[in-house]
C-alpha cells in the first residue's frame, strides 16, 4: 500500500466534501430527501464494518455463543442503549470481551 | 475579560450576553472563547486519538502514515475505517471512495454554514473548510445561535477548530507511542476496540424505525456481500442500508401527511 497515495486520496475525499459548498457559497438548495439521506450515512457505513468484525471474526461465520466477538458486540449495543455514553460503551464491551476470551478462555 | 466571564455565568440571560458581544468582543476574545467551548468534545476525542495512534501499526500503517493522517486529513471516523479496511486488506480505491461516503455528512454542516462564511475571503474559507469536524460543527453553531454578531465568529471558529485539532495530533502520537511500547497490544484484543468504539457511535443513532432499518439492512448485506474482492461489500452495504433508511423515512411521512388529510 502506498500510503502517499493513500493519505493524499484520503485529504481529497475529506477535504472536497468540506469545501465545496463554502468555495461557492452561492444559493445551494439542499434538498430534503438529500439531507435526511446523508443522516443514514455514518451508522449505515459503521454497521456494515461492525457485523462482519464479530460475527466472522476469524474470517467464517460463527453464529454460536461461544464466539467472544458476537457476546461483547451484544453486551456493547446493551451497554450503549441503557447508558447512552461512549466511553462507558468502550469500557464496559473490552471488558467484557477481556473476561470472555482471556478469563473464560472462549475462541 | 472579566465582563465576559460575568456574562458567561448566567446564561439565561442571553439577551444580556448578546448585548455585550456586540459590544466588544475581539478577534482574540473570539478565538479563546471558541477553543474554550470545544474543550468539553475535545475530552471526548482524546481516546479515539489514543486508540487510532495505538492501532495504526497493527492495521498495517506505519507511524508516520498514522501522524501524516491526523495532520493533513484530520477526520476521526474515516481515519479509523481506513484502519478497518487496510488490516483486512481492501484497495486503495476502495478505501478513498469509503472516506468520500462517510465525509459526505460534513457536506451537511458546510449547507449549514454557508451564510456564516459568505462574506470571508476564500482563505478563510479554505481553512475553516479544513478544519470542519462534528465537534467545532457543534461548537460554532452554539456560537451562531447565541450572538447574532458574526464580525469576528470566523476567530471563534478558528479557536475551535486549532483546539481540536492540535488535541488529535498529540493524542494521535501519544497513541502511536503507547504501541511501540507495547507491541503485543493487539492480542489482548485491541482488534475488538474499533469494534466496540463503532458500537458506541451507532446506538444513538437508533431513535426511529427507518434507522434501525437501515442499520439492519447494511449489517446483513455486509455480510452478504463479504466474499467481494477488494472489500467493495462494505459499500454495497453501506448503500444498501442508506436507501432501505430513506425508503422507511418516506414511507413514514407519506403515510403521516394521509393521516393527516384524513382528520383536516
Amino acid at each position: 500500500m502506498n500510503e502517499v497515495l493513500l493519505i493524499i486520496g484520503m485529504f481529497l475525499a475529506t477535504f472536497s466534501t468540506r469545501y465545496l459548498l463554502f468555495a461557492v457559497a452561492g444559493r445551494v438548495h439542499f434538498p430534503e430527501w438529500l439531507s435526511t439521506g446523508l443522516s443514514f450515512v455514518p451508522p449505515a457505513v459503521l454497521t456494515a464494518i461492525v457485523f462482519p468484525a464479530v460475527l466472522m471474526p476469524e474470517g467464517e461465520m460463527w453464529f454460536s455463543l461461544d464466539n467472544p466477538w458476537l457476546l461483547a458486540g451484544i453486551g456493547a449495543v446493551i451497554i450503549a442503549l441503557v447508558r447512552k455514553d461512549l466511553l462507558t460503551t468502550i469500557v464496559g464491551g473490552m471488558a467484557i470481551f477481556i473476561t470472555l476470551k482471556f478469563v473464560v478462555g472462549l475462541g | 475579560m472579566s465582563a465576559d466571564t460575568v456574562t458567561e455565568n448566567i446564561p439565561q440571560d442571553a439577551e444580556d450576553k448578546r448585548h455585550n458581544a456586540e459590544g466588544n468582543a475581539t478577534p482574540r476574545q473570539e478565538f479563546f472563547a471558541g477553543a474554550r467551548a470545544t474543550i468539553p468534545l475535545i475530552v471526548g476525542a482524546i481516546p479515539f486519538g489514543i486508540i487510532f495512534g495505538t492501532l495504526a501499526e497493527p492495521s498495517g500503517l506505519s507511524a508516520y502514515g498514522a501522524m501524516a493522517m491526523s495532520l493533513f486529513v484530520f477526520a476521526g471516523s474515516a481515519q479509523f475505517i481506513s484502519l478497518g479496511l487496510l488490516s483486512a486488506g481492501a484497495a486503495l480505491p476502495v478505501i478513498i471512495a469509503t472516506t468520500f461516503i462517510v465525509n459526505l455528512r460534513h457536506m451537511l454542516y458546510s449547507a449549514n454554514l454557508v451564510p456564516k462564511v459568505r462574506h470571508l475571503p476564500q482563505r478563510w474559507r479554505i481553512a475553516m473548510a479544513f478544519g470542519l469536524t462534528d465537534e467545532t460543527f457543534a461548537a460554532v453553531s452554539n456560537r451562531y445561535l447565541l450572538q447574532d454578531d458574526i464580525r469576528h465568529a470566523h476567530w471563534f471558529y478558528l479557536g475551535s477548530f486549532l483546539a481540536m485539532y492540535s488535541n488529535w495530533v498529540l493524542c494521535t502520537l501519544l497513541g502511536i507511542a503507547l504501541g511501540e511500547l507495547f507491541p503485543d497490544m493487539t492480542k489482548w484484543g485491541l482488534d475488538f476496540a474499533m469494534s466496540v468504539t463503532f458500537i458506541g457511535m451507532v446506538v444513538p443513532y437508533l431513535k426511529n424505525k427507518p434507522m434501525w432499518a437501515a442499520v439492519i439492512v447494511a449489517g446483513a448485506m455486509a455480510i452478504a456481500t463479504v466474499a467481494l474482492p477488494h472489500k467493495l461489500g462494505l459499500i454495497v452495504a453501506a448503500i444498501c442500508g442508506i436507501a432501505t433508511g430513506l425508503s422507511f423515512h418516506l414511507l413514514e411521512k407519506k403515510r403521516n401527511t394521509q393521516a393527516g388529510g384524513e382528520f383536516s
